[in-house]
Parts: C-alpha cells; sequence; structure tokens
C-alpha cells in the first residue's frame, strides 16, 4: 500500500492526520515492505535501538544522583551501588549495556559488511551508521571517565593526550580540552555535559538512520534489488517485529548473564581504585571495544601518524561503499571477497587482542602486521577485486528459485539458510 | 541455528578479552578456596561474615578503613544480619565528631547506625606517614579493585614467606608470594590465635582470611545477594518468554508460509 | 470452518494471549525499579532520628531544629500559653485536637514547623492567637499549634518524639 493511499479509519483520526500525519507514519512503519528472506542478522537494527533506548534511560536515572565533581564522582557512584534503591542493578545495566551495545554494533556493521549493505543507493545510511558508530565511541569514552577511577583518569588523560600530537597547536588544543594543565574537575564536568547530550544526537541520527533506510528499502542477504511490495517481501508489522522482538530476548539473556553474573569481567579493576593523578596504573587499556583501534595508534612509532592511522581506520570505513567497486552485493555471490572478508574479521579480532596486550616485541610486530593488513584490505583488496572477481550468478528474486522447476546452487542455500530462519 | 551457534562464538570471545585482560599479568597461579558466595545461587555465609568483621576489627582496622560501609549495613538483609542491637552495641564503641553545636563548637559523641565506620586515620597524609610511606587502602571496594579479586586477597594474606636469598628487602618491606614485584610493605597480618572467635570456631589462619574476605567482598558487593537472586528469576522469565514469542512467531509466520 | 481448525484456531490465540500477557508482567517488573530509585534511598532512611538538647530554653522561647530538612518547631511554653491551649473548647476547632493529645509533657510542645496549607514555614509568636501566623496565605495557629483562622486544613503536625532525659529530646 502506498502512504499516500493511507486513509484513518475514524473521523477523528481524518482531522488529526490531516494537521499532523502521525497516523501515516505509523501506518508506514506497519505496512513498511521488507526483504522475507532477512536473517537473523539483521534483528540487530532493533537490538541497537533497544540498547539506545536503555542507555539513555539508565543514564538519565544515574544523571538524578551522580555527582560530578572531581571529589564526590568516586563517592557517588559508590552511593548509587550501595543506598539508592535498585541503583546497583541500573549502573550495571548501565555499565554492561555500553559492551552490549558494542558487541550488537560489531554485529551490525559486520553484516552489513558482509552482505553489501553500504553499496548504491544505501550510501547514505551506511556513513549515517558510521557518524553514529564514532559518536558512540566518544560518547563510551567520555561515559568511562565519570566514575573516576584510575582507568578513568588515566584513560582520559591518554586519549586527551593524542590532541597534542598536531603540530604548533597540540598543546593549546589539550589544555583547553582539559580547561586545566591537567585533566581534573573542569575536564570531568564537561565530559558529563557532553556524555548527557551526544545521545540524543545519536537518537537523532538513528531517526535519520532509519529515514534513510525507508527510501531504498532493505538490502538482503542475496543482495537484490526486490520489488515493493511484491511476494518478495512482508509488512513490517507484525512479520519482522516478532521476529526483532524474540531476537531481542536472547540476546537479553546474555545481557542479564552479564548484569547479574559477571557484572565487572568487561571492566577493569583498577576503575574500583579512586582516581589519584600522582600514580599511574601499570597497564592502561581502553575498554574492549575500543581495543582494535588503540592497537593501530600503537602500531604506528611516531606519535602523529599513529593519531592519524587510528583516524583514518575509521576514515576509511566511512568512504567504503567508493572503496568497493563490486556491483554484486552480497558475500553469497563473490567467492574469494567471502574469503577476504573473514581475513578481515580475524584481523580485526587479532588487532583487538594486541590491543590488551602490551606493546613490545613479538606482540608489537603482530599488531604492526595486523595494521597493514586491515588498510591493505580496504584501500587494495577492494578496490581491485571488484574488477577481477568472477562472481556467481545472481537470482533475480528471493521466492523464484523456489517457484522455479531448477534452483541454482547458490540461492537454494540461500534458501534453506532462510527456512531454518524463519 | 548457525546463526546461534556463531553468536556463541562471538560472546565466549568476548568473555576471553575481559579475561586475557584481567589475567595478563598475574604470573603466580592464586590459591583457591570455596566461596559460598561465587555460583548462580551464591550468598554469604552470615557467621563468617560475622566472623570476618571481627577480624576486620581487630586486626584489619587500625590501618585500614572501609569508609563507604555505615553501621546500618551491618545489620542490613544479605549482609552479616547482626541484630539491629547489635548493630547499635557496635556503632557505639566508636565516637564521631559532630557539630557544630549551639555554640559552634564540634563535639565527639558515640557512632549512630547511620554513621559510615569511623575511619583509623584523618586523611591520606597522615596514613602515609603512619605507615612509612605506604598507603594502606580503602577496603570498601578492595575486592572489586584487585584482578583475581577475593582469590586475589586470600592468596596475599596466606602468601608470606621467607624472601628467597637472592632478593634483597629493605626495612618494613616483606616477601609475598602473590604480591606484584613480591614485595610488600604490610608485615603478615594475622597469625594463628590473633583473635578468638566467640562462636568457637578455631581461628587458623586460613580460616581469618576466608571470614575476613567474605567480609570485603560483601563490603564490595552488599547486594550481591539480591543481584543473583534477581538474576536467576529474569533469566528464567526471559527464557520462557523467548519461548513463548518463538511459538507466537512460528504461529505468525504459518500465515505466509502457506501463500508462498 | 472445521473442529481441527477451530482448535489450532485457539491454540494460536493462546499463545499470543500468553506472550502478550507475560511480556506485560515483564515491563511492569523492569519499570518497577526505574521507579522506585526516586524514593528515598537508605542513606536518607538512616537519619530519621535527631536530638536536640533543650536545656538552655526558657519558659516562652522556642527554638527550630532540622529534621529529614523539615524545620522542628520546639517551643518551652509559659503557663498562661498553656492555660489557653487548654481552655478551648473543641467544638471551636476546624480540627479538633486536644491540647493533652499534642503535648503529653504540657511545658514542651514539639511540632513540625510546616503550613498544612502548601508547605511554608509559619512565624512564631504571630498572628490573632499571638503563637504561629502563615505568612503565605494567612493561617492562623494557637499556642497548641491548633489551625483557627485561615486557609489550612489541619493542625500542624506533631513528630514521633520521646524525652531521653530532662535534658535531651529525641526527634524521630
Amino acid at each position: 500500500m502506498s502512504d499516500h493511499d493511507y486513509q484513518p479509519s475514524s473521523k477523528l483520526g481524518k482531522w488529526f492526520n490531516d494537521r499532523l500525519p502521525l497516523l501515516t507514519l505509523s501506518n508506514h512503519l506497519r505496512e513498511y515492505p521488507t526483504p522475507k528472506n532477512l536473517n537473523y542478522w539483521w534483528t540487530f537494527g532493533g537490538i541497537l535501538t533497544f540498547c539506545l533506548i536503555t542507555q539513555i534511560v539508565t543514564g538519565v536515572i544515574l544523571g538524578m544522583h551522580y555527582i560530578a565533581h572531581s571529589d564526590l564522582a568516586f563517592e557517588s557512584v559508590e552511593h548509587i551501588m550501595r543506598d539508592v534503591n535498585y541503583g546497583w542493578l541500573i549502573r550495571y545495566v548501565h555499565a554492561n549495556g555500553a559492551s552490549m551495545f558494542f558487541l550488537a554494533v560489531y554485529i551490525h556493521i559486520f553484516r552489513a559488511l558482509y552482505y553489501g549493505s553500504y553499496k548504491s543507493p544505501r550510501e547514505v545510511i551506511w556513513i549515517i551508521g558510521m557518524i553514529i558508530y564514532f559518536l558512540m565511541m566518544a560518547t563510551a569514552f567520555m561515559g568511562y571517565v565519570l566514575p573516576w577511577g584510575q582507568m578513568s583518569f588515566w584513560g582520559a588523560t591518554v586519549i586527551t593526550n593524542l590532541f597534542s600530537a598536531i603540530p604548533f597547536i597540540g598543546e593549546s588544543i589539550t589544555n583547553w580540552l582539559w580547561g586545566g594543565y591537567s585533566v581534573g574537575n573542569p575536564t570531568l564536568t564537561r565530559f558529563f555535559s557532553l556524555h548527557y547530550l551526544l545521545p540524543f544526537l545519536i537518537l537523532g541520527l538513528v531517526i535519520l538512520h532509519i529515514w534513510a533506510l525507508h527510501v531504498p528499502g532493505n538490502n538482503n542477504p542475496i543482495g537484490i534489488e526486490i520489488k515493493k511490495p511484491s511476494k518478495d517481501t512482508v509488512p513490517f508489522h507484525p512479520y519482522i517485529v516478532i521476529k526483532d522482538l524474540f531476537a531481542l530476548l536472547l540476546f537479553l539473556i546474555v545481557f542479564a548473564f552479564f548484569v547479574f553474573y559477571a557484572p565487572n569481567i568487561l571492566g577493569h579493576a583498577d576503575n574500583y581504585i579512586e582516581a589519584n593523578p600522582l600514580v599511574t596504573p601499570a597497564h592502561i587499556v581502553p575498554e574492549w571495544y575500543l581495543l582494535p583501534f588503540y592497537a593501530i595508534l600503537r602500531s604506528v612509532p611516531d606519535k602523529l601518524f599513529g593519531v592519524i592511522a587510528m583516524f583514518a581506520s575509521i576514515f576509511v570505513l566511512v568512504i567504503l561503499p567508493w572503496l568497493d567497486t563490486s556491483k554484486v552485493r552480497s558475500a553469497i555471490f563473490r567467492p574469494i571477497y567471502k574469503q577476504f572478508y573473514w581475513f578481515l574479521i580475524a584481523d580485526v579480532i587479532i588487532l583487538g587482542y594486541m590491543g590488551a596486550m602490551p606493546a613490545e616485541g613479538t606482540y608489537l610486530l603482530i599488531a604492526r602486521i595486523a595494521t597493514v593488513y586491515y588498510f591493505v584490505h580496504f584501500l587494495i583488496i577492494l578496490p581491485f577485486l571488484g574488477f577481477k572477481e568472477k562472481t556467481l550468478e545472481v537470482p533475480l528474486s528471493i521466492v523464484e528459485p523456489v517457484l522455479g522447476g531448477s534452483p541454482k546452487q547458490t540461492s537454494t542455500k540461500n534458501n534453506s539458510n532462510l527456512r531454518e530462519n524463519l | 541455528m548457525k546463526t546461534f551457534i556463531k553468536l556463541i562464538f562471538f560472546i565466549i570471545l568476548l568473555i576471553n578479552f575481559g579475561n586475557s585482560k584481567l589475567y595478563a599479568e598475574t604470573s603466580q597461579k592464586l590459591l583457591k578456596t570455596d566461596w559460598s558466595f561465587k555460583s548462580f545461587f551464591g550468598k554469604f555465609d552470615r557467621a563468617s561474615l560475622q566472623r570476618g568483621y571481627q577480624v576486620y576489627n581487630e586486626v584489619c582496622s587500625s590501618c585500614h578503613s572501609v569508609k563507604y560501609l555505615s553501621y546500618r549495613n551491618l545489620a542490613e538483609k544479605g549482609g552479616p544480619e547482626f541484630s539491629e542491637a547489635e548493630a547499635k552495641a557496635i556503632a557505639s564503641n566508636f565516637e564521631v565528631i559532630d557539630g557544630p553545636n549551639s555554640t559552634g563548637e564540634m563535639f565527639t559523641r558515640q557512632a549512630r547506625l547511620s554513621d559510615k565506620f569511623v575511619m583509623p586515620y584523618a586523611n591520606d597524609e597522615e596514613a602515609k606517614s603512619a605507615n612509612g610511606g605506604a598507603y594502606p587502602p580503602d577496603m570498601s571496594v578492595l575486592v572489586k579493585a584487585r584482578k583475581g579479586g577475593a582469590d586475589y586477597i586470600y592468596s596475599i594474606l596466606l602468601g608470606y614467606e621467607e624472601a628467597p636469598s637472592d632478593v634483597n628487602l629493605e626495612e618494613g618491606v616483606y616477601y609475598n608470594k602473590y604480591m606484584y614485584g613480591n614485595k610488600i610493605k604490610m608485615s603478615s597480618p594475622l597469625s594463628e590465635g590473633i583473635v578468638e572467635y566467640s562462636d568457637g570456631t578455631k581461628a587458623t589462619k586460613e580460616q581469618m582470611a576466608q571470614d575476613v574476605v567474605s567480609f570485603l567482598m560483601w563490603a564490595a558487593e552488599p547486594h550481591l545477594e539480591q543481584r543473583h537472586k534477581f538474576g536467576f528469576r529474569v533469566i528464567i522469565y526471559l527464557i520462557i518468554l523467548s519461548v513463548l514469542v518463538y511459538f507466537t512467531m512460528k504461529k505468525i509466520w504459518s500465515r505466509i508460509e502457506s501463500k508462498v | 470452518m472445521s473442529e481441527s481448525d477451530k482448535k489450532k484456531h485457539n491454540r494460536r490465540d493462546f499463545i499470543i494471549t500468553a506472550s502478550t500477557a507475560a511480556g506485560a508482567v515483564g515491563v511492569g517488573a523492569a519499570a518497577w525499579p526505574l521507579i522506585d530509585q526516586m524514593n528515598p534511598d537508605a542513606s536518607v532512611k538512616a537519619l530519621a532520628s535527631t536530638e536536640v538538647d533543650v536545656s538552655a530554653i526558657e519558659p516562652g522561647q522556642s527554638i527550630t531544629v532540622l529534621w529529614r530538612g523539615k524545620p522542628v518547631f520546639i517551643k518551652r511554653r509559659t503557663e498562661e500559653e498553656i492555660n489557653s491551649a487548654r481552655s478551648v473548647d473543641l467544638k471551636d476547632l476546624k480540627h479538633p485536637e486536644r491540647d493533652e493529645d499534642r503535648a503529653k509533657n504540657p511545658e514542651w510542645l514539639v511540632m513540625l514547623g510546616v503550613c498544612t496549607h502548601l508547605g511554608c514555614v509559619p512565624l512564631t509568636n504571630k498572628g490573632d492567637y499571638n503563637a504561629w501566623f502563615c505568612p503565605c496565605h494567612g493561617s492562623h495557629y494557637d499556642t497548641s499549634g491548633r489551625i483557627r483562622k485561615g486557609p489550612a486544613p489541619t493542625n500542624l503536625e506533631v513528630p514521633k518524639y520521646v524525652f531521653v532525659n530532662s535534658k535531651t529530646i529525641k526527634i524521630g
């Protein structure tokens, strides 16, 4: 059904809808034609929305009890953990929620990489997504500073010192960031303010992300353009809603396990020691979700170029739609790309592991090789592969192989996946 | 199903990251003991917590504060669960500075349940100067602030040894097998019979270490029992709801499966 | 509709209803911690009582102390004030309460200094009864803290308190 045809059934509904077409919007969201072969990797969009809302709700609540002052922050967090009604629960949900958020976003991003969701006509969705991802990292980093433990303090010191790598004006910029000559109370209060603000920017960008998605519609596992609506699609409600909900519940079981049985395993013990500007912890590591970038930063021997490499590793993702020259989207039909895709995953995991290890000896060597490979994948392999790779035959429709007498091998495989997933 | 296996793989990976971080530097294998609070239904052993408080109070508290605990916590559910009268009696053994009174002067009074645990030193500097420059850390969240948690503290308490001949110790420094760098400025705090348990438990070093570490675990995580209880209920609930939603999903999708 | 179809249909309805109901219960249960966190926390509840030294108060004088963030009036009344409070006919009162019930020890009147109208703090030794008068909206209280004139609906509230000894009152 086209959005323009929609008419509310009640008179009041029509009156209201003529003035503010909320009902048209809600009808659009319900009827939105979605490819019927979406697998469970596609449920992470909904899961991420849930994560964002959970973080905002628990965050606003924590903000009611938290005190952004270098003398009181640590104590106020302990106050939340001990005295506030269910404060321990809300804080652990928020702290582990950040990790869950990143877990989901990485799956979401790697799903897009596998199925070529970033390719034309979905470049804008992808770029907005990358901006969201970048803001998420900034938000998570500033949030980690707020408890004012040792890792908060020294993490903030190390990351803000990245900007001192900028020639000539570096020192002025770090002093400006800190509001002093080192990380201190002014830094904490501004980080709190921004940590509160950024999630709402993210929320706005998420709305744009979904809007931009609804223009071309979803990509799908076989990566072909489909007619909408058609036999290849189902309305978003109830089919996709219920499936997203089921996936969300499974995700919540994992989430609950961390919150209730291993709430501190993803954190760092040193952050339960109050910040002390005189003593640096023996081993500073960022949260797990930033480790690959940390490894890239450290594997470059020059300070400035290390910082540039780290930011470039994110920027290279932003321009990915133009680096990947292949006309075929889904890796299902790209046998060689599929291999490189798994190499990339392995590479990022290796980088993450090296980020957690001390930057010396073999670790450093491996991290350097992995860093080089990371850039080679995006800057050399992907552009060439588009020209050289012999792709498999792509079906014309999602349901075609089922209807047709002799399904192609690849699409049958895909279809059995689809059946299994439903 | 394949997707789930992959997902589980990712989660295991995630946990491994956590672990690799946690244990990256712990070369010495920690001593293990049976903690009643580990596992899905883990609870504190009340008697052990009460004995642990006694050890803290008689041995540790002369140097180590627990500044985030209040006396009322001793009577709260999920903790040592002293009776309110007992907790009041404990509090009344301590003096706190209050005021100013109507003439503008500070005065000391007996501590009440609402007061925070009295600290042994007025500030960090006093604590340092009284301990040869080493700051005895606050123990409120100590268990969570050390890699290896309860096992680590337990190992430290029992890890004092004669220094090997090649290790040279300065004055006031002791050798501990589990300490980072093996040098610690605290002398071995526990010795057989240093406290006398009122419940007749024999005060061996292992017993005291177990009791006081249990107490410190509770101090760091006072809502642990409630957390475990909630967690079990939440996860059971989520599993049941997942099953229900799974069948709902099957039903809903069967509407179009037949059409295709 | 055949019998088996009907059964199938019923089962579908049942599973959807059951899921929805179970989901609603979960959402409700999850909402409670988010609401309850705004209630007074354990450290606030623990400050329930406060002890006040009243030995320096002369007859006719009153002091104001803070208890749970609210002012508490402690007044040492004169003979005259006690008599005027005790001689009032209960029928004349908007909120009938005997002074004997409000002040167990007639010399000492302890009550919350919070006007029962909209929460302002009344002025002492003011108003028609030369006792308490709330400047916000003109409520007059008598020497027992009872509402006599003005918009306030009830008498000033008497908190729980005990004389620990002849010099000290414990409120709460």
